[in-house]
């Protein structure tokens, strides 16, 4: 059935169009999937510039390189745009590409919504950059946007802000209803839920995530804009309203907001390490579950990031209980993975050392995260580098590092070459010791008393900030070879098998070396679902 | 792998030998009960994580040793053991429910502020924080001190670079005080690491905390709620004094209250309200206005050719006194700190405003 479609797509007359307006008109997922990570990955970079200044002046104690008010626009664009410009677009952009090929269907089940889904974010992108160039300056009260600060004592700039924010909700919903759409109608007839593979399960999990949790961001902003603009007094107590509700409003989008990015991330490392152990997935039906739980709980845990705001102690402790209940089903998780390795026969391919070292690294976020979730520590860690270490340890060596590893792991299936493993090692080990040279040293700062989002300190954190930066410097050069390794697997990569890595399971490995244009015409087997399925 | 990691710690620590010695990598014990609990809550969470992390990454990193495909191991198929599942669900519950008994009853005693025998308001403004002793009838700011910021940029920096005020909070050791803190502006949050107190200011409320110390000292701080462009300069100093020395000390602030109280009523004479304003202008101002006042416009707006320094006395009193958008109130300043900040604005930077007497103010209030 494959080979069926494999060779006629060049003459016939649904192959790509050519130039450029192939990839502004397409509706295709694979294309859609491309123009999604390349975005991703540009938006990482101006990102990844952005902490690149923000470490810089953070290098030695004193005002070196910026003024405080420049810094603070510079943290609050850096985290705007690594959350909702880099890493979601990575993950929409990997579920377009793949979501199709293992649920058996041809493409997703809302193609031209898909289009506009993605070309919303260039423009949503471009209105939050050009905030930089008003007057007053971009937004520059944290990527928490807390009322007041963004509402009576915030730029002008911020309603291009709002704006923004609305329009990334609008894509993230239509990716998310485009995902549930295409695996509740368009998977493969013969395949069950329970077959399905996880990264398809997580991120049919996230994207219920996301239609609960975006249109609450929207509230949120909505609010802000007429707070602003029309004499509304929703966080103004002063009006009778209440500053810490935004908090709540806020966090009740936050909370899964961080369960959207992490996610899809498990269920790529779900997909790896099987693969380099030569072993089924150990525990396919608690992976689920413990999904599907984790998605719940993180609904019910956002005031976990409130424990200071003066909740009352009931609050407080349902609040600490509930968040600690969450590190159950991570665990599971955790211990799947390493009962996946038991016992295998495990080779150390690329893809498969980011694998490792996200389930080493991750893990190191859910402790610091552990910790964090009981509340009465939490009065010394809360706003500290101890927190900034713990979600750049659960988002950059957790979801970006799932990333990473997806890319490399399906790039053989996305262009039929494959990259300079060589090189790629290189790129691993660079990275994997700068980042930890990076964010270690700041569980110690935030320890001794450093508060997040200070463009200066006393003298005694200056040797780990030292140390921080010049690790992040490294970190920040190390996407220069990323960038080489993939665009050079592009053009000069050597041709693959249609299955490159021996122990790979799934239904796009049974595709052409490079997968065509367009897959699964006409749906697979119940036979080779079974073959190629995660548990057997 | 292994060899690696080794030499990135062993970087790490020669790097940071000097950072070890004089800070060290652990939080404070501090010196109040409150603090020692969070302490101890937080060492036996971290060993629990340490003893998880060792039994995890070992059987994970005996894997990667044991069963490679290069020493010729065959990978085994299973993929289920409900024993295992069971087990390791069942432990972590375990350990959670153990963690939680303590952690509830620390949580309980430090919400408990009902056995403060003083209190002290906190109010944070942008960027300084105002110290109010209901009972004792005192009030005052607190801002970063000026060595401090004529350090920012320059290499010589003073001994607590960015951790001194000008003037500190003082409290009486051995007694329990309830904080109330709150803020006139945005959210700020008073944390003394050593006091184990954090606390948010949110505007239009009022949260508290307690604190009993246990030991004469100084104790350093900082704000630690984003709150705008010099969050990263609001410091917090608390000198905690003897019983004596603080009764002595409150005796000291009230009469020198009364001796303000008293010069706002007589005529100041224009040099006497530039040189006291040109330091209320420094200290108070200057975040915004900028210390040549040309501001930063468009934000902030400069006061040199400003329409109200150079208009009319009431609509300049006006503003100041109780802010207007960004521009703060300043109402918790005294009569002569405000009539003399206003003829400093008024008179330098090349304005031809008229003399404000602190009678003026007094009368607008
Ligand atoms: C947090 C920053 C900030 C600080 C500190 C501050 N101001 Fe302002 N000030 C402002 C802003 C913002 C405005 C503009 C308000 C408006 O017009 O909406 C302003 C306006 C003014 C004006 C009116 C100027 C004009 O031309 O319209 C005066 C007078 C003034 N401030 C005096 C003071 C004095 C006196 C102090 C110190 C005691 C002070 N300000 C401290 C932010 C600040
Ligand atoms: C074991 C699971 C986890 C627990 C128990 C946990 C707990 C917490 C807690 C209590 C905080 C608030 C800390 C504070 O502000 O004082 C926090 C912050 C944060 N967490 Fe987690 N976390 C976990 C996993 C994750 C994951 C998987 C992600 C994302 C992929 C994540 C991302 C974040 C982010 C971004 C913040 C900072 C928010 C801010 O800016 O204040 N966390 N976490
Ligand atoms: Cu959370
Ligand atoms: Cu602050």
């Amino acid at each position: 059935m494959t080979t069926a479609t494999a060779t006629s797509h060049d003459d016939h007359h649904h192959g790509p169009e050519k130039g450029i307006m192939r990839w502004v008109k397409t509706t295709n997922h694979k294309d859609i999937g491309t123009l999604y990570l390349w975005f991703a990955f540009a938006m990482l970079l101006v990102g990844g510039a952005m902490a690149m200044g923000i470490r810089m002046e953070l290098l030695q104690p004193g005002m070196q390189v910026m003024d405080p008010h420049f810094f603070n626009q510079l943290t609050t664009m850096h985290g705007l745009i690594m959350v909702f410009g880099a890493i979601m677009p990575a993950m929409v952009g990997l579920g377009n590409w793949l979501i199709p090929m293992m649920v058996g269907a041809p493409d997703m089940a809302l193609p031209r919504m898909n289009n506009w889904s993605f070309w919303i974010l260039p423009f949503a992108g471009g209105i939050l950059m050009s905030t930089f160039f008003m007057d007053g300056g971009a937004p520059a009260f944290g990527w928490t946007f807390y009322a007041p600060l963004s509402t009576t004592f915030a730029p002008d700039s911020t309603d291009f802000f709002i704006f923004a924010v609305h329009l990334l909700g609008f894509s993230s919903i239509m990716g998310a209803i485009n995902i549930i759409a295409t695996v509740i109608n368009m998977r493969a007839p013969e395949m069950k839920l329970m077959d399905m593979p996880l990264f398809v399960w997580t991120w049919l999990i996230t994207s219920f995530l996301l239609i609960g949790a975006m249109p609450v961001l929207a509230g949120a902003v909505t609010m802000m804009l007429t707070d602003r603009n029309f004499g509304t007094a929703f966080f103004d107590a002063t009006g009778g309203g209440d500053p810490v509700m935004f908090q709540h409003i806020f966090w009740f989008f936050g909370h899964p907001e961080v369960y959207i990015m992490i996610l899809p991330a498990f269920g790529i490392i779900s997909h790896i390490i099987p693969t380099f152990s030569r072993k089924p997935l150990f525990g396919y039906s608690s992976m689920v579950y413990a999904t599907a739980s984790i998605a719940f709980l993180s609904y019910i845990v956002w005031a976990h990031h409130m424990f200071l705001t003066g909740m009352p102690v009931a609050g407080e402790l349902y609040f600490m209980y509930a968040t600690m209940m969450i590190a159950v089903p991570t665990g599971v998780k955790v211990f799947n993975w390493v009962s996946t390795m038991w016992k295998g026969s495990m080779t150390f391919e690329t893809p498969m050392l980011w694998a490792l070292s996200f389930v080493i690294l991750f893990t190191i976020g859910g402790f610091s995260g552990l910790m964090l979730g009981i509340a009465p520590a939490d009065i010394q860690y809360h706003d500290t580098y101890f927190v900034v270490a713990h979600f750049h340890y659960v988002l950059v060596t957790g979801a970006l590092w799932a990333i990473i590893a997806a890319t490399l792991y399906w790039l053989p299936k996305w262009t039929g070459k494959m990259y300079n493993e060589s090189l790629a090692k290189v790129h691993f080990w660079w990275a994997v010791i700068s980042v930890n040279v990076l964010f270690f040293p700041q569980h110690f700062l935030g320890l001794a008393g450093m508060p997040r989002r200070i463009p200066d300190y006393s003298l005694q954190f200056a040797d780990f900030n030292l140390i921080s930066s010049l690790g992040g410097f490294a970190f920040g050069a190390s996407f220069i070879l990323l960038a080489y390794i993939v665009v050079d697997c592009i053009r000069n990569g050597k041709p693959v098998d249609a299955r490159p890595w021996d122990g790979a399971k799934g239904l796009e490995w049974t595709l052409s070396a490079k997968a065509d244009y367009h897959t699964f015409n006409t749906p697979p087997s119940r036979e080779l679902i079974e073959n190629e399925s995660q548990h057997s | 792998m292994k060899r690696l990691t080794a030499l990135l710690s062993a970087l790490i620590a020669t790097l940071s030998t000097r950072a070890f010695a004089e800070y060290g990598l652990n939080m404070t014990e501090g010196v109040t009960s409150v603090s020692r609990d969070i302490y101890d809550l937080h060492m036996v969470i971290f060993w629990v994580c340490v003893a998880i992390a060792v039994v995890v990454f070992g059987a994970m990193f005996y894997s990667i040793f044991a069963h490679r495909k290069s020493i010729g191991h065959k990978a085994a198929n299973f993929h289920e053991n409900t024993k295992a599942e069971f087990l390791w669900t069942g432990v972590p519950i375990l350990i959670l429910i153990a963690m939680a008994i303590p952690a509830s009853k620390v949580l309980i005693d430090l919400e408990d502020t009902s056995k403060a025998e003083m209190t002290v308001k906190i109010t944070g403004h942008q960027w300084k924080w105002q110290y109010d002793y209901p009972e004792e009838g005192i009030s005052f700011i607190s801002n970063l001190a000026q060595t401090s910021k004529d350090a920012i940029n320059d290499n010589n920096k003073p001994e607590n670079y960015l951790l001194e005020v000008d003037k500190p909070l003082v409290l009486p050791v051995d007694t329990s005080i309830r904080f109330l803190v709150t803020s006139s502006d945005v959210i700020h949050d008073w944390w003394v690491p050593d006091l184990g107190v954090k606390q948010d200011g949110n505007p239009g409320f009022i949260n508290d905390a307690w604190a009993q110390i246990d030991e004469i000292g100084v104790y350093r701080g900082q704000c630690a709620e984003l709150c705008g462009k010099d969050h990263g300069f609001m410091p917090i100093v608390v000198d905690v004094r003897s019983k004596e020395d603080y009764k002595t000390w409150v005796a000291e602030q009230q009469s020198a209250k009364a001796a303000a109280v008293a010069s706002a009523t007589k005529t100041w004479s224009e040099d006497e309200l530039m040189a006291q304003g040109e330091n209320v202008y420094n200290t108070s101002c200057a975040a915004c206005h900028k210390k040549d006042g040309s501001g930063m416009v468009p934000v902030f707006p400069a006061m040199k050719g400003s329409k109200v320094a150079n208009g009319a006395a009431s609509d300049h009193i006006n503003i100041v006194l109780h802010g207007k958008g960004g521009m703060p109130a300043f109402k918790m300043l005294g009569d002569a700190d405000l009539a003399s900040v206003m003829t400093y604005e008024r008179k330098a930077f090349g304005n031809t405003g008229s003399v404000i007497q602190p009678s003026d103010v007094k009368s607008a209030r």
